[in-house]
């Protein structure tokens, strides 16, 4: 067994700043994570971090612009957090050695971004993630931070109270990939999940093959609650091919969007007559189908992204990934030629319930990052907030779980926070079949922290062993019916029978995954078992995203519903929660703060 | 749909409740297994049918010290149908998911920036997911870095290079930082110019694969390792004294003075860094270094 105060799970750029606030606060601190540091998805990010750094912007209209953005359904004190800590943020990174785009006076530039009041975009190139993971996993370096790299945590060791809100978290159990070897890792101080995105869900998607929703699965299993987890990021620009992302930035710096007429569609067709192109993501998202949709799309499957006016300096000095991408993944010259663009899954707004400080309903249990919802981003996240997200929220879910003062959340938690029950009618009845039977919580009566880590760390050994022994089908059948039905039916434009049909796939892929079985027998790096255990944590993760889509019968953000066309504030000013409850997914509501620390947020039109 | 599936559970109920007959499990998996091996047929019928400018051939490289019969290294072939804009890495994924699931490789984000399938295909180290198979002669042979322990099949073990990236203190160390915690250091354009492409790397380790001076010299930093050592002594918000610091660390006799300027790193590198150049550059900053007027 392995000890250390703290346990980071995955090594992006919310662990890694996690790692380092937990360190700077004393602590000693471990990275556990499947890939190495630096292959991190956080290192595909492209467009940029907000801040507000210059003389005319202010925190507050960040963090209007954040609640604004999120059609309502951001918690403020989450936003008022995060819009005032982003800026030392960024200045840190700065001098952590952060190569960022400069203007003439050897500041850090700014560019504007969708549905920002002022240009408080910072950037490095169009590749400002690749700086940040590796300029943070510089420091880790710099600080010898522990970690255990190609290690994949495939379970926590929380204790099994009946009530989640009494359980704690004493550590988790990590499988060597190189070795095959099963091992428990015990946190004295917490184990913080930041294991990124679950965009394997879908079949079209920016993510990496690696972000299969592990933490979320994980810690939703162990009894807390996923949050609005329906509220699924669609980015307007991915190539058709792959899913590989065009950045924000190409239409920050003013590239067009064109239909097959070539029209100016977002103008041409009054999607967005203010803001055109820059309209949040959610806007041209669904402005692009509709043009597909109604027969003016190229192909019948995508429109041109067209940024040939900026003329080449500026594409170079600015935008030049996106040239290499474009030649690369479609074979476009983009100085030459308009880029074929679809709008693809990118996003989970939703994920682990989390406070301000990262701690979730489980003590000693916290989560960060994309893989988290501590209700910033709400049903629409702006482009350039992502980023600072895991800086400000991974640095306090360190802090905290290194033993750091600090205020008392004032986000409310757990089934406790639990305003009215969900009503929804599913067409099969969700989570029922218990594939792989590893309830954390079921656990015998352990309650030493030693004990709880070695009865997980037993349930993972026969869960393996079961896997590697037995006879069955591949999990990648399992995983692209799963893929397959959450692309054609709980993507941007969503119905009713489409999600009943989806709960239904994912129910008969669940009767599937029973039969599934790891045909290499091999000890040494095993990644035919380690897909088909991610492949469990994406059947969860759809479900949830499926389920709550079903639920949400309103029009908010980047969830349109066909028969629901408008948002309804009157009743749904409330997050989704569903929590597991060993096997019974419960849904239920909890209601959206609204009163900041400047301000109190009334919910307005957006317009664009 | 949904009465389907509950008048599925009812009959196996009712199945279990009969002795002396196989468990609902097994029957599942022996059904499971016939549905597989019609969809194998079909597959094997399909392919059969398809004509070779429809197919790549692929041979790639095998081994696993675990497994009876892999710990011989040896190649094995796939045919998979090929389309248009498919990679290396898209073949890779559909043989291993349709034929073999024990195919084993690094893979992550398949857009050229985790850096995790670098790979050499047809003689020369290449990122699986950014090269077309259309620019590549058919067959198509995949095998892994060479000069790395091979761990298992296409899976290369990357601690040396590693190590090597850490021997020249691969962080930022500024000598001094504006004193307001909300206040940027400021840097010249020219200067992140100067330092832009070598901040570009990805540590995928083909240029380390690639040269034959690693090859040889177990010592040797490497391209990767004497560009990131590059990217922070070229870095003006750095000082002087850190400078020399990192300097030292590069002239020593495994460093920048064992490249013997073959620009086979320069050649294959993915992201475009002019490594070559950037380990000339050191050269000359080494030199002038130790050249004393006095």
């Amino acid at each position: 067994m392995y000890e250390h105060d703290v346990i980071v799970v995955g090594a992006g750029g919310a662990g890694l700043r996690a790692a380092i606030a937990a360190h700077e606060e004393g602590a000693d601190v471990a990275l556990v994570t499947k890939l190495h540091p630096v292959r991190s998805h956080t290192g595909a990010a492209e467009g940029g971090i907000n801040a507000a750094l210059q003389e005319g912007d202010s925190w507050d209209l960040h963090a209007y612009d954040t609640m604004k953005g999120s059609d309502y359904l951001g918690d403020a004190p989450a936003i008022d957090t995060f819009a005032k800590t982003a800026p030392e943020e960024v200045i840190q990174l700065e001098h952590w050695g952060m190569p960022f785009s400069r203007e003439d006076d050897g500041r850090v530039s700014q560019r504007p971004f969708g549905g920002l009041s002022y240009p408080r975009t910072t950037y490095a190139g169009a590749e400002t993630g690749h700086h940040l993971l590796h300029t943070m996993y510089e420091q880790a370096v710099k600080r010898g931070i522990e970690v255990y790299d190609e290690w994949y945590v495939t379970n926590l060791a929380v204790t099994d109270h009946d009530d989640p809100e009494d359980r704690e978290c004493h550590g988790c159990v990590a499988y060597d990939i190189k070795s095959g070897k099963i091992a428990g890792f015990r946190a004295k101080g917490g184990v913080i999940l930041a294991t990124g995105g679950l965009g394997q869900a879908f079949d079209h998607t920016t993510n990496a093959v690696a972000n299969t929703g592990d933490g979320c699965a994980m810690a939703y299993r162990a009894g807390v609650p996923m949050e609005d987890m329906e509220m699924i990021q669609f980015h307007p620009t991915t190539l058709p091919s792959t899913g590989v992302l065009i950045s924000e930035g190409v239409r920050g710096e003013g590239g067009i969007l064109y239909n097959d007429d070539e029209e100016r569609l977002m103008f041409e067709y009054g999607y967005a007559n203010n803001d055109g192109e820059l309209a949040s993501r959610d806007v041209v998202s669904r402005s692009e189908l509709t043009e597909i949709n109604e027969g003016r799309g190229i192909e019948d499957e995508y429109v041109h992204l067209d940024m040939r006016h900026l003329g080449e300096e500026r594409i170079l000095d600015r935008l030049e990934n996106i040239l290499h991408l474009a030649e690369d993944f479609e074979g476009v010259d983009g100085l030459d030629e308009p880029m074929p663009v679809k709008p693809g899954q990118h996003y989970a707004m939703g994920g682990v319930e989390t406070d301000e400080n990262g701690e979730t309903c489980i003590e000693g249990l916290y989560a960060a990052g994309e893989t988290a919802c501590v209700s910033l981003h709400g049903a629409n996240r702006l482009g350039g907030n992502a980023l600072p997200e895991l800086l400000v929220f991974g640095a306090r879910a360190g802090y905290h779980a290194a033993g750091k003062d600090m205020k008392t959340a004032e986000i409310q938690t757990g089934p406790s926070a639990k305003s009215e029950a969900g009503d929804v009618h599913p067409p099969v009845e969700p989570g029922a079949i218990d594939a792989g039977g590893e309830d954390v919580a079921a656990d015998g009566a352990a309650v030493e922290p030693t004990a709880v880590i070695e009865n997980a760390v037993e349930r993972e050994r026969h869960r393996v062993e079961t896997l590697l022994e037995s006879d069955g089908i591949n999990h990648a059948e399992v995983r692209a019916e799963v893929q397959e039905t959450m692309t054609d039916n709980v993507n941007v434009f969503r119905e009713e029978d489409s999600l009943k049909q989806a709960l239904r796939d994912i129910r008969q892929a669940r009767v599937d995954y029973e039969d599934v079985a790891v045909a290499d027998p091999s000890r040494t790096y095993n990644t035919d078992l380690i897909h088909t255990i991610e492949t469990r944590n994406i059947l969860d993760v759809a479900e949830a995203i499926t389920l709550g889509a079903l639920a949400r019968e309103e029009f908010r953000g980047a969830h349109w519903r066909a028969e629901h066309q408008e948002r309804k504030d009157d009743e749904w000013i409330k997050h989704t929660m569903l929590a597991w409850n060993d096997g019974t997914p419960e849904l239920y509501y909890k209601p959206v703060i609204l009163e900041g620390d400047e301000q109190t947020y009334e919910p307005k039109e957006r317009s664009y | 749909m949904s009465t389907q599936i509950e008048q599925q559970e009812t009959e196996t109920e009712e199945q279990e409740a009969e002795p002396e007959v196989e468990s609902p499990g097994d029957r599942r998996r022996a059904a499971k297994r016939q549905r597989l091996d019609e969809q194998e047929a079909q597959r094997v019928a399909e392919e059969e049918t398809l004509d070779d400018e429809e197919t790549v051939h692929l041979k790639v490289f095998r081994y696993d010290p675990e497994v009876e019969g892999k710990q011989e290294p040896r190649f094995d072939d796939f045919t998979v149908p090929y389309h248009k804009g498919m990679t290396v890495l898209d073949a890779l994924i559909y043989a291993r998911d349709r034929y073999d699931s024990s195919l084993t490789f690094r893979h992550s984000c398949r857009q050229a920036v985790c850096g995790s399938d670098a790979l050499f295909v047809n003689g020369r180290q290449r990122l699986g997911c950014k090269t077309q198979l259309s620019d590549l002669d058919d067959p198509v042979r995949i095998e892994p870095l060479p000069h790395q322990e091979v761990v298992k099949d296409l899976v290369v073990d990357m601690e040396h290079f590693y190590d090597q990236m850490e021997a020249v203190e691969p962080y930022f160390d500024a000598d001094e930082l504006p004193e307001d915690d909300l206040e940027e250091q400021r840097q010249t354009r020219e200067n992140r110019e100067k330092v832009k492409m070598s901040t570009r790397c990805i540590w995928c380790g083909a240029c380390m694969s690639s040269c034959n001076i690693a090859a040889g010299d177990n010592e040797y930093l490497g391209p990767a390792a004497i560009n990131k050592a590059y990217r922070f002594a070229m870095d003006e918000r750095e000082g002087e004294q850190r400078k020399q610091e990192r300097l030292r660390i590069i002239e020593q006799e495994h460093g920048v003075w064992r490249c013997q300027t073959q620009f086979s790193c320069t050649e294959v590198c993915p992201k475009d860094i002019p490594l070559t150049e950037h380990i000339q550059a050191l050269k000359r900053e080494s030199v002038k270094n130790n050249l004393k007027f006095w």
